[in-house]
């Protein structure tokens, strides 16, 4: 589809191909605005909530990454109740597991933390709900940290779409859904497993880690997936 | 199979039905047989054999009657069309029955209802109107009661456009909840481009205390299919999904049933009444989550996948089941088709409110003397249902609160009961319609403990994929502890609100977008005793103290 059509985004007129998310155009227009399981070249999911968007018209905020543009649509991304939702996500995430940064092998190189900052989340209005979970380091390179997870299923899906292994997987609902690896088996015994460590790069949070890595030391390559997809739809490595 | 074969099948029946002196009608639903009912079946059964009796008597077992807390219920009905509903029947009534009154045709003053109480006089079966009076097992009950009539006269004389036409001009709307025009949405996926298209009915019923669906599908399989039939003819469809609750085995047995024997009959398959239109339904049963009653978490499960929402649009109208255009309604929305095709939209719409037509099924349960399923034409007062039909509040209680739509309704006070039933009159009062679950509540229910009660709920079933739903149900369900362990403050009080608003406002799906309702709508007419139960603010001055 090359039909272009026009929006209003923040009081300015814009135009966007009519196959584009309105993510896809806030981008373009360089407004900032926080995103955590949307990554650029996997599928979208729509779960974090955080690009949630003021479109005129519409009963409540929309999910500007799973929201197609349209011909005359006027979009607000930074209103005080936005602003005011989007703490109140992020207050949530932190609170629903350990998310003590003090301690974390990503501090200070984590997609949740810059979110909580740049939201500015300076304290926690929720109770920490604190659950008991446990840890897989049974993989020769990686590590699985359930207690930093925020559920966003990039690993899920880079393993899926990216790397065509699917070992990666939800299990469980609601507030005591995890990651699993294969049926739900140790990642170290995981016979679809690659140990491309896609996975561990996508993470936005200390949930994935190479092994061996401690406080802080963990740094991830963000752009790695688009990396990937734009070396091979231009076949950059076939010889 | 065609319309003269249908004719001679109903005849046939019907002639059949009447060497028999009379009927004895038994209730063979869910409710009747966890109180005892096949043992009252079995004990006419053999009280008949002995006295030999039964190639006079034909022994029934029905759908269910309505009045599910007084079962097991027997309904004897007589040649001349004379009936007499026995309640709390068991095996030792059943013999004085079978003895005093189909023996000796003396019916028995005992255990007898009175048929002219307004719990009956009240109420308006259309949906039901089959329910408790065929035997939901046998195909040629229903065509005796005029069953696939209007399937017939739909291929046979109207163009899909004029059904669609004709559901719009009935002013059916979905009764899943949300009450979407079902003729607008026919016409959608009529209209919607693709080779292949598909129906689906929802029998994902799971809002506590709500079993509409499940009696239509246990007492009267063939009217839900017929009425998926129709769809299908008018949007374009050759395969639809019934969708049911794994819950509800004894549904998914009489489906089962009545699919074979419509297969047999030629009235699902190839070429039904000799027209070129072909229709199969298979069953799909669920696994036990609440949200796969969302229509694109139940499109997920159909298609074998994680049974999570997915963001609209696209709708389902334009891109569903397998990416084709794909028609979801309830499955008393298809319980309604029959009898619009069969008297005509005028009929229908005569029915009800100006914006809300037809009948409404309620399950009327809790602090209520009559708890069971009733029918009544929509715009009925709540009063109306709660103190006629339901009888009043039991224990000489004081009416309080009647929750209405589950998990995603609200609790409508004392002060509201002249409100009549219907769409936008429970959606302003902060309720809404829902599926049909009515919880009836007295004056000792604690306001607080019942929104606890729906959070939990919504917090188990919450899929986990978005985050206002997943962590916001568990922080409100929390919050709600502190205020009934009187730990919570003030400030408690206003994060809850303002957590219920955002919530409502993010959550990806109608789960979470309706979970905080319970609490929006508790604290709307019950604030008191959500402040009644915060702690003592502390003593004035003790904050200036410290500085």
């Amino acid at each position: 589809m090359d039909t272009v059509i026009t929006l209003t985004l923040n009081g300015e007129m814009v135009s966007a191909r009519a196959d584009q998310t309105l993510l896809d155009i806030i981008r373009e227009q360089k407004i900032s605005l926080p995103t955590l399981c949307h990554m650029d070249g996997l599928s979208e999911r729509g779960g974090c909530r955080l690009c949630a968007v003021e479109v005129q018209g519409a009963p409540r905020p929309m999910a500007a990454c799973v929201t197609p543009v349209s011909e005359g649509m006027v979009v607000r991304t930074h209103t005080p109740e936005l602003e005011a939702y989007r703490r109140m996500v992020l207050e949530l995430l932190l609170a629903e597991r350990n998310h003590i940064c003090a301690i974390c092998v990503t501090n200070g190189h984590c997609e949740l933390q810059w979110a909580a900052a740049q939201a500015g989340v300076t304290s926690v209005r929720y109770a920490y709900l604190h659950p008991d979970l446990p840890m897989d380091a049974s993989h020769g390179r990686f590590v699985l940290d359930h207690n930093r997870c925020i559920l966003c299923t990039r690993c899920v899906r880079v393993c899926d779409e990216v790397e065509g292994a699917h070992t990666w997987d939800l299990a469980g609902r609601g507030i005591q859904a995890r990651v699993i690896t294969d049926l739900s088996r140790p990642w170290g015994a995981s016979p679809s497993c690659t140990s491309c460590g896609k996975c561990v790069q996508v993470c936005p949070t200390g949930a994935l880690f190479a092994k061996g890595a401690t406080v802080a030391e963990m740094t991830k390559e963000h752009d790695f997936v688009s990396w990937i997809i734009r070396g091979r739809t231009k076949r950059e490595w076939v010889w | 199979m065609n319309r003269p074969e249908l004719q001679a099948l109903a005849e046939g029946e019907l002639a059949k039905q009447k060497e028999f002196r009379c009927r004895v009608l038994c209730c063979a639903s869910t409710a009747c047989l966890s109180s005892g009912g096949q043992e009252v079946r079995k004990a006419l059964q053999d009280e008949l054999k002995a006295a030999g009796l039964l190639k006079e008597v034909q022994l029934v077992a029905t759908g269910c009657k309505g009045l599910c807390s007084r079962g097991p219920v027997v309904e004897v009905e007589s040649a001349g069309g004379e009936r007499v509903l026995y309640a709390n029947v068991t095996p030792e009534a059943a013999q004085q029955i079978a003895r005093g009154h189909l023996a000796g045709g003396q019916p028995l003053a005992d255990y007898q209802m009175d048929a002219n109480s307004p719990f009956f006089t009240k109420q308006l079966r259309v949906v039901l109107s089959n329910t408790g009076l065929i035997d939901p097992e046998r195909i040629e009950d229903y065509i005796a009661h005029g069953g696939y009539a209007a399937l017939a006269h739909a291929l046979r004389e109207l163009t899909p456009e004029e059904v669609c036409s004709l559901i719009r001009k009935s002013g059916l709307r979905g009764r899943g909840g949300a009450g979407y025009a079902t003729g607008l949405k026919w016409d959608l996926v009529r209209k919607a481009p693709g080779d292949k298209k598909y129906v689906i009915a929802n029998g994902d019923e799971g809002d506590p205390g709500a079993y509409m669906d499940r009696t239509l599908m246990e007492s009267d399989p063939h009217r839900v299919l017929e009425g998926m039939a129709i769809a299908a003819y008018a949007v374009g469809a050759e395969q639809g999904y019934l969708y049911v609750r794994g819950e509800y085995p004894l549904a998914v047995k009489r489906l089962e049933k009545a699919i074979k024997a419509a297969e047999r009959q030629g009235l699902l398959g190839s070429k039904i009444f000799d027209s070129g239109f072909n229709f199969r339904v298979d069953i799909r049963i669920g696994a036990g989550a609440f949200v796969c009653g969302e229509e694109t978490a139940l499109m997920n499960s159909i298609m074998g996948r994680c049974g999570e929402p997915r963001p609209r649009p696209p709708y389902p109208a334009q891109s569903g089941l397998w990416h084709s255009p794909t028609l979801i309604n309830n499955v008393e929305t298809f319980g309604n088709i029959a009898p619009i095709v069969a008297n005509g939209p005028e009929w229908y719409a005569a029915l009800g409110t100006e914006k809300s037509k037809g009948t409404k099924i309620f399950a009327l349960t809790g602090n209520v003397n009559n708890t069971g399923l009733i029918e009544v034409p929509m715009g009925m007062t709540l009063r109306e249902i709660v103190f006629d039909i339901g009888g009043g509040i039991p224990n000489g209680r004081e009416f309080k609160a009647a929750q209405t739509g589950g998990p995603s309704g609200g609790c409508i006070p004392a002060e509201h009961l002249d409100t009549p039933v219907d769409y936008e009159s429970l959606t302003a009062l902060g309720s809404m319609m829902g599926s049909g679950g009515l919880i009836v509540m007295d004056d000792e229910t604690s306001m607080v403990q019942i929104a606890q009660f729906y959070m939990e709920f919504c917090m188990d079933e919450s899929c986990g994929k978005c985050v206002p739903c997943r962590v916001g149900t568990a922080q409100m369900h929390h919050l709600l502890g502190r205020v009934l362990a009187g730990e919570a403050t003030a400030q408690d009080l206003q994060d809850l609100e303002a957590l219920c608003k955002m919530v409502k406002a993010l959550s990806l799906c109608g789960l979470g977008q309706s979970a905080p309702n319970p609490i929006l709508s508790t604290l709307k007419y019950f604030r008191p005793e959500y402040e009644a139960r915060l702690r003592a603010p502390a003593a004035a001055g003790a904050g200036q103290e410290a500085a």
